[in-house]
């Protein structure tokens, strides 16, 4: 009769259309990525001959066996032990850079405040192997090479943008009006830091700390390039990836992604705060 | 308990000067309201009495002790701030208590004070919630109380009241006034609201441009302006304006008519200004073209047309007026006021 009971239909059609795409869009990425991690954890926890046979399993058979090869593997426990260090130490040493930097850059206003914001993400724009070869003679040099507090610094230096960007956002977030007031109330500015913003976002710099420790403990080139003898679960892997069986390969692979995993996911919100979409 | 000295007090942001050489003494106990529109200055002096901003010039004084070089902590003083500044992370007790503890007093001498003034600001039922589940309103009776509770010489406020709603606006603006007169405490008050400075003041600083143009109790502002900028900022609807022409000895020429005036001013024209309610109907008076007729329910605002010039005049309810008529208005001689255009200041 008219156009509009001719279109209704049609409309009705591509909105379903536009619906199933939009569905289909989200399981495949969720299959780019979930499928690979689910092989993996499978292939982890199943007992070293499934794996190495064929047909591949679907579904994990909870055997430990490759887990228990792994551990047993010479020099796997002290690699993983290396790893947890330096991504302590990379966690610890970044924020205490990291804070007091993003404070500044939201509480003062001094000559140069946009230039340094660029600069600190500039700090990822050049690649690591261009820096690794002057970065290797200067740690010979002083002594730092092969140390665990060598490899520690360098990953310190390649999370602190985050640890600046994320806790930036984090103290703009909250009111200067908050710390005046608790001036008035008898607060020096240091009582008033510790009394008032530190409750406030701890919950942030301790999602920070952790997206620290995560970057350090994903990192595998520097650790390749720095470390001989102390070498981060990453690198040891990396050594002995073409010589180890398939089985100590998936284990390894899943011990590696799972902690990240895990940590990135607690943290979330505040990796989303860090692109400056609200997070309250 | 203490009385507030600012003298010669200037501050500059870069090559800005948001406030030019201001005086000011604010007697104890008293209760002054720094008035004025926004970007004035006022909210920067309240800032520099309490601490967070220095001056670039001049000195502040309370309670006869110089403070300007002192932290805000060290000045006696406890502030309002405009968004509340309620602590999040802690209950409403810890918030009121905050100041106390940091004075490091015993637990029951903090526990009775805060209750004391829990009590005061009407929050008793309130003290074990945080800042997320309070209302606007109550949130605001946390920063008052908060307030209070530090026991301080001077009470700082600055906008407290702007971001409640009108009805709230009305019910806190008597409640603050009751409970600052009871704790004797000197408060400056800033607001951009003249009905809220009227209604609260014991003293209105009106400011303007950086300067203040005028301290005076609000009746005095309100019938007597010392500047064209406070007749026309204070009133609602604000003061008529009319051009006068000296008619030689005394006598001016208003629009067609002949008043008296001051004598003192020479032959220069005069700005003639008179209150919307202070001119009544009369067989002689102001002709006035009535433009558009506004029934307000008490009485009638008329805004007309004085030989080209806006002039408003609020009459009798019962009045019958439509647009187009002519009104004969005669102003009440004692309510005219008089301004040089020159330098805007009131003339005697």
């Amino acid at each position: 009769m008219t156009d509009a009971a001719v279109t209704a239909p049609a409309t009705a059609d591509t909105r379903k259309a536009g619906r199933f795409l939009y569905i289909a869009g989200v399981v495949l990425l969720c299959a780019w990525v979930l499928v690979p991690i689910y092989f993996l954890m499978v292939n982890t926890l199943s007992s070293p001959e499934t794996v190495n046979s064929f047909p591949k399993p679907f579904f994990p058979e909870f055997d430990f066996g490759s887990l228990q090869f792994f551990a047993g593997f010479a020099g796997m426990l002290s690699a993983l032990k290396n790893s947890i260090i330096v991504a302590a130490m990379t966690m610890v040493m970044s924020i205490l850079i990291g804070a007091p930097a993003g404070y500044a850059l939201s509480r003062f206003d001094f000559r140069g405040k946009e230039l340094f914001r660029l600069l600190i993400l500039l700090t990822r724009a050049f690649p690591l192997p261009l820096l690794a070869l002057p970065l290797a003679v200067m740690f010979i040099q002083t002594g730092l090479d092969d140390t665990k507090f060598g490899l520690a610094l360098v990953h310190t230096t390649l999370a602190i943008p985050f640890a600046v960007l994320i806790t930036f956002s984090l103290f703009s977030g909250i009111p200067l009006e908050l710390e005046e007031a608790a001036w008035t109330l008898g607060c020096t500015r240091l009582t008033a830091f510790t009394k008032v913003v530190l409750p406030l976002i701890l919950p942030g710099i301790t999602a920070s700390a952790i997206f620290a420790f995560v970057i350090s403990w994903n990192e595998v080139f520097a650790a390749a390039v720095l470390t001989i003898e102390n070498r981060t679960l990453t690198a040891f892997l990396l050594q002995s990836l073409d010589t180890s069986p398939l089985h100590l390969k998936f284990a390894g692979g899943f011990i590696l992604v799972v902690p990240a995993l895990i940590f990135i996911f607690a943290v979330r919100k505040y990796l989303f705060a860090m692109w400056g979409i609200a997070n309250r | 308990m203490a009385e507030i000295q600012i003298k010669n007090v200037a501050k500059r942001f870069g090559a800005y000067q948001a406030l030019h050489d201001i005086n000011l003494t604010i007697a104890d106990q008293e209760f002054m309201v720094l008035l004025g529109a926004s970007g004035c200055g006022k909210t920067t002096l309240l800032r520099i009495i309490c601490g967070l901003e220095t001056a670039t010039e001049g000195e502040v004084w309370i309670g006869g002790r110089r403070v300007d070089h002192l932290a805000p902590k060290d000045r006696g003083i406890a502030m309002v701030f405009q968004n509340y500044a309620v602590f999040p992370h802690l209950t409403v007790f810890e918030n009121i208590g905050f100041g106390l503890r940091m004075q490091k007093l015993p637990d029951d001498v903090v526990k009775k004070r805060v209750e004391r003034v829990a009590g005061l600001m009407h929050i008793e039922m309130l003290l074990k919630r945080y800042s997320g589940e309070l209302s606007g309103g109550q949130r605001q009776r946390v920063a008052v109380a908060r307030a209070l509770a530090m026991e301080p010489d001077v009470i700082l406020m600055d906008e407290p009241l702007s971001n409640l709603d009108a009805l709230l606006r009305m019910e806190m603006r008597a409640e603050l006034k009751g409970v600052l007169a009871e704790s004797k405490t000197t408060a400056v008050y800033v607001t951009h609201d003249q009905v809220e400075a009227m209604s609260m003041a014991d003293r209105i600083s009106v400011m303007h441009q950086g300067r203040i143009v005028q301290a005076a109790s609000p009746i005095e502002v309100y019938r007597n302006p010392a500047a064209e900028f406070v007749a026309s900022f204070i009133g609602n609807p604000p003061m008529n304006f009319l051009q006068a022409t000296s008619a030689g000895d005394g006598k001016w020429n208003v629009a067609g008519k002949v008043v008296d005036g001051p004598r003192a001013a020479a032959n220069r024209p005069l700005q003639f200004a008179i209150r919307p309610e202070d001119m009544a109907p009369a067989n002689e008076g102001l002709e006035a073209k009535v433009r558009i007729v506004e029934p307000l329910g008490a009485h009638l605002l008329v805004t007309c047309d004085v030989e080209g010039a806006m002039f408003r005049a609020v009459l009798d309810s019962d009045m019958v007026v439509k647009p187009g008529d002519t009104l004969t208005l005669a102003p009440q001689a004692d309510r005219v006021r008089w301004f040089d255009p020159e330098t805007t200041l009131a003339v005697a």
